[in-house]
């Protein structure tokens, strides 16, 4: 809370003279870069954001908050997650603690994990939580798929109903670069830009075992709708379809378009039972409907940190293996309720407790960045694209403002 | 759109359409971090409307210009963490036949 820095500020400044430029006492600095994680549910306080000039102002402020606070919780209020934000919230101790751009240029990192086809995880150091949080609502949100949106059926004779059909075939994932594509609104004409077909015909011979109707069969249609839309005018015309491509979409595409996954079940058929359908498929974001959102899920934490504060007995000396795969389970600083230790224990029985010998913290700008795609975009692509969404967002709102 | 006086063009609340926490969040970081920036923050008058007010106040600098610089600036930062992350990913590209097997960043 910056209210906490202004209070020390005032102590500091009159026991020693300003000569330790950018040094700021360890609590304060231990506040300012880490997240203490405590036993019992974080308490979260909303971020003040202070004029860093009305200082006697908020200094009264605060006191009586503190005071006030004090007697409602038993235990600190600690403001997790976001930290000391404003630039002047040490100014007058003299330590800056504004993030300018060519600092954070400077200090920004990127170190990756593990990068698969499918899934990436990497670690960025040096950014806020704001502006992670920011890529991971714009991947799970924003990132442009391509699904399918309308099905035309000519025949369902199985005991799926269509619109159950057609919601499951919504959510395949299908293999299409999404960039190649364009938006469809209502009033364009579906084309080889905008538009991917896709037929599906399968029928269960009657006398034979159910069949199981799996993505795989799904067949690409890469000259367009072959469906008519009402009977030809005159016998020797072509006939409208639902769509009108100009020419093919193999001469545009590299590879031919699918479904990313073979083996997701459509639909089970008995036998006498057949499926026909055309369904086209459609750029969307995942805002409207999570089918076209492009991964599985996208999330993040923040590094974490195991401290020994003081010696743990036992023979050897005990050391943090790795510190990384913690969960935050907070077991380690979990109190424990015995008989013995209620019932008189000495001072020095107490400071040696368990749950008091390790503290559990976060690294407030070191996020572990996990993303899982599901196969419309490899997963570096995909943080690309979030990246430049924002970056389009802000140009948006610097056009609108001039 | 702008709300402000005429005469001061130093606080203003600017509303936005069509955005919501993502941006105005990162933007609200970003104007914090300005020292021209005396009080900075963001609301959502309604869940369902989409639409956020931005309120800027600065120290004698007109609202809409440090609210510019900061999305100017939050462009940069986004088009840094682009360039990294392409070295990044050609690097361990790169690595990785040599090594075959994760960069062991547990170490840490």
């Amino acid at each position: 809370m910056p209210k906490k820095g202004t209070k020390s500020k005032k102590k500091e400044v009159d026991d020693v003279p300003n000569q330790q430029e950018n040094k700021l006492p360890d609590y304060l600095e231990l506040q300012r870069t880490r997240v203490v994680c405590n036993d019992d549910a974080p308490i979260y306080v909303h971020t003040f954001i202070c004029h860093s000039s009305l200082m006697a102002f908020h200094l009264l402020i605060m006191i009586t908050f503190i005071t006030l606070a004090l007697h409602m919780f038993p235990c600190e209020i600690v403001c997790l997650t976001q930290g000391y934000q404003h630039s002047g919230t040490f100014a007058a101790m003299g330590v800056d603690n504004s993030v300018s751009v060519e600092k954070f240029c400077k200090n920004f990192k990127i170190e990756i994990n593990r990068l698969t086809e499918d899934d990436m995880e990497f670690d960025m150091i040096g950014i806020d939580a704001s502006i992670a949080n920011a890529f991971r609502r714009i991947l799970i949100a924003e990132v442009p798929t391509m699904a399918i949106e309308k099905v035309f059926m000519v025949d369902n004779t199985s005991v799926i109903a269509d619109e159950v059909l057609s919601h499951r075939l919504g959510l395949i994932p299908l293999d299409a670069d999404p960039r190649l594509f364009d938006y469809i609104s209502e009033n364009d004409v579906p084309n080889e830009r905008n538009t991917i077909v896709y037929k599906l015909h399968v029928s269960c011979p009657k006398g034979s075992q159910r069949i199981t109707v799996k993505s795989s069969e799904l067949e690409w249609l890469p000259e367009g709708s072959q469906l008519s839309m009402s009977a030809p005018a005159h016998s020797g015309d072509k006939q409208k379809t639902f769509t009108s491509f100009s020419q093919s979409q193999k001469e545009i595409l590299e590879k031919p378009l699918g479904v990313k996954f073979k083996d997701i079940t459509i639909a089970r058929l008995g036998p006498g039972q057949a499926i026909e359908f055309e369904a086209h498929a459609v750029k969307g974001v995942g805002k409207v409907h999570a089918k076209w959102s492009p991964v599985a899920t996208a999330w993040y934490r923040m590094l974490p940190e195991v401290v020994i504060l003081e010696e743990i007995k036992g023979g050897k000396r005990a050391v943090v293996a790795k510190p990384r795969a913690c969960t935050l389970c907070r077991e380690c600083i979990r109190p424990e309720e015995s008989e013995e230790s209620t019932e008189g224990a000495s001072e020095a029985q107490e400071s040696s407790a368990p749950w008091k010998q390790i503290e559990l913290r976060r690294v407030r700008d070191h996020f572990i960045f996990t993303i899982e795609s599901t196969g419309s975009l490899r997963p570096e692509v995909l943080f690309t694209e979030a990246v430049k969404i924002l970056e389009e967002k802000c140009e948006r709102v610097i056009s609108e403002l001039s | 759109m702008e709300h402000g006086s005429l005469d001061d063009s130093s606080s203003s609340t600017f509303s936005i359409m069509e955005e919501d926490h993502t941006l105005a969040n990162s933007v609200r970081f970003v104007l914090n971090q300005d020292p021209r920036v005396a009080f900075c923050g963001y609301s959502i008058p309604h869940p369902a409307e989409n639409k956020v007010n931005i309120r800027v106040q600065t120290t004698g600098d007109p609202a809409k210009d440090v609210l510019k610089d900061a999305l100017q600036d939050l462009m940069v930062m986004c088009q840094h963490i682009r360039g990294t992350l392409d070295t990044a990913v050609a690097d361990f590209r790169g690595n990785k036949p040599a090594e075959a097997m994760d960069i062991d960043l547990n170490k840490k």
